[in-house]
């Protein structure tokens, strides 16, 4: 259940693909890639959704990757009142696939749609309990 | 064999805190038996649209089946998402089609408001995939900011294109007495409004309400022996995109919406210029400027271009929302596709009011599930 750790808040604890959780916990990213048929997932599955096998092996990520789109979300939901407004972006990633993330310390004016961003992990240390996330950086 | 539409009924769209679920479905069920001019026990099944989680009340079908008096016929369920309605018409649709049912009643119902607003906020923080997005506070109205600010990046697409999507639909929305909203705005207005997503601003969303419509839907048959003006459903076609944004190949465009509108115009045999007045998806109004492109009105990228030259104006190429659009007659999720249609209906049998399009002869209605995931495109002709 070391899923659980994954995000400020938590809907799903459990995942057929938790070792995610627990390499991002030692400050690595990882996806996944089908033995089969090559394709790559990230963020990561655990089956294949192209050729249908369950025969997946993981790879690290770089976590550089050019921004796609983002958003200020200035009406929050429940759980993130105390962040707001906080920068969403969406990185396309250089090893193939996307990620979606807080944009960390830099301001929205900045933000170009194309710009090389890096997605790294980070440990939330303003919460109690153990929390992993990945954020944008320049 | 074709299906067509004997009867329509449409409730108040607003807060409706004055009544239950099931008394805000009696209200638009009576008006199509009274529209179509049938008895209830003419009536084979009802399927009712709706997105069950807003409810106290668990398991509607039953207890709206049990309102409206229509036991032991069959009823049940279908869920898109904001395209439910959507879904209980194509459901609705294949019954006829197949030949199980000859008459089938279809209710789009919501109730929305009788939840907490911590309630409805918890809700709404789980629209997106709710394994690799929601965790970092994902919004309705901002994936659709996100697909704003790609749209404005990629097309030059600019912040007034999405403020006059607002005003028209104001402006149309005061023309029509079941909306939320009955009054115009300025473009001022919209533009200062407060920022929920940036760049969509409060104007640029639509709101949650209470709300129910109805539509009696028969066989060929049976039609043209209830009524002399039936409007038929010449297509209904649906397909589905992934949920997860992480997984789209586009983000300035539903995929679901094209695919959806390229097999909807095949089955009625008409072309996007054949048009004469659609109801699009406007939860957003960025979602509207992408609705002109992905329904072939405007081409890829020239969204913003259409609203401005008031293209899906009344006498415009395409009128688009002329009752008021998701914006101005409130969002009741499950409601919504069905009052879509229940406008192609009023427009194509002339009984409009102010808002008619003289003459109008095809009608279409896009309506979208979710972010995208999901999308319903019928076509109606006389």
């Amino acid at each position: 259940m070391t899923f659980k750790i994954f995000g400020k808040v938590n809907f799903t604890p459990y995942t057929k693909v938790e070792k995610f959780a627990d390499a991002l916990r030692e400050d690595k990213l990882m996806g996944t890639r089908c033995k089969e048929c090559e394709e790559i997932y990230f963020p990561p599955r655990a089956d294949c959704s192209k050729c249908m096998s369950s025969d997946m092996e993981w790879r690290e990520y770089s976590g550089k990757g050019k921004l796609a789109t983002f958003t200020t979300i200035h009406a929050a939901p429940t759980g993130f009142e105390d962040m707001v407004p906080y920068t969403i972006g969406v990185l396309d990633l250089k090893e193939g696939g996307r990620l979606l993330a807080w944009v960390d310390n830099i301001p929205q004016e900045e933000l170009k749609i194309g710009m090389e961003l890096k997605a790294v992990p980070q440990i939330m240390e303003e919460i109690e309990e153990l929390r992993v996330v990945y954020v944008l950086r320049k | 064999m074709k299906v067509g539409i004997v009867g329509i009924g449409h409730g108040r769209f607003g807060r409706r805190d004055d009544v239950t679920v099931q008394e805000l479905a009696f209200e638009p069920f009576k008006e199509a038996l009274e529209d179509a001019e049938i008895q209830k026990r003419e009536i084979d099944a009802t399927v009712i649209g709706s997105s069950p989680e807003y409810h106290k009340q668990r398991s509607i079908s039953g207890v709206i089946a049990e309102y409206l008096g229509m036991n032991p016929q069959p009823t049940w369920l279908t869920e898109a998402a904001c395209a439910s309605g959507s879904a209980a018409i194509r459901t609705a649709f294949g019954m006829i089609k197949g030949g199980i049912h000859d008459v089938v009643a279809v209710l789009g119902v919501q109730k929305m408001l009788e939840l907490s607003t911590p309630e409805i906020l918890a809700l709404m923080g789980r629209v997106g995939d709710v394994q690799w997005e929601s965790i970092f506070g994902t919004t309705f109205p901002g994936y659709y900011a996100m697909y704003a600010n790609r749209h404005m990046h990629d097309y030059g697409t600019k912040p007034e294109h999405l403020s006059m999507v607002a005003v028209k639909n104001h402006e149309y929305g005061a023309l029509n007495p079941k909306a939320l909203f009955q009054k115009a705005i300025t473009l001022e207005k919209a533009m200062k409004s407060e920022m929920v997503a940036y760049p969509l601003r409060l104007y640029d969303c639509c709101a949650n309400a209470d709300g129910a419509a109805c539509l009696i839907l028969a066989n060929e048959e049976k039609t043209k022996k209830i009524t002399d003006t039936p409007v038929w459903i010449s297509a209904s076609a649906t397909a589905s995109a992934p949920m997860s944004i992480l997984r789209r190949e586009t983000l300035t465009s539903l995929p679901s919406a094209v695919e959806a509108s390229r097999q909807a115009y095949k089955m009625a045999g008409v072309e996007p210029t054949d048009i004469d007045v659609a109801d699009v998806h406007d939860c957003f109004t960025i979602a509207e400027i992408m609705a002109y492109e992905d329904l072939g009105f405007a081409e890829k990228g020239k969204g913003g271009k259409y609203i401005e030259e008031g293209q899906s104006k009344i006498g415009g190429k395409v009128p688009v929302n002329v009752d008021g659009g998701l914006k101005s007659k409130g969002h009741p999720v499950g409601a919504t596709g069905v009052s879509m249609a229940v406008e192609m209906v009023k427009q194509l049998r002339g009984e409009a009011g102010k808002r008619q399009i003289n003459g109008a002869e095809i009608g279409l209605t896009h309506n979208v599930g979710g972010i995208g995931q999901y999308c319903f495109v019928h076509i109606f002709g006389r």
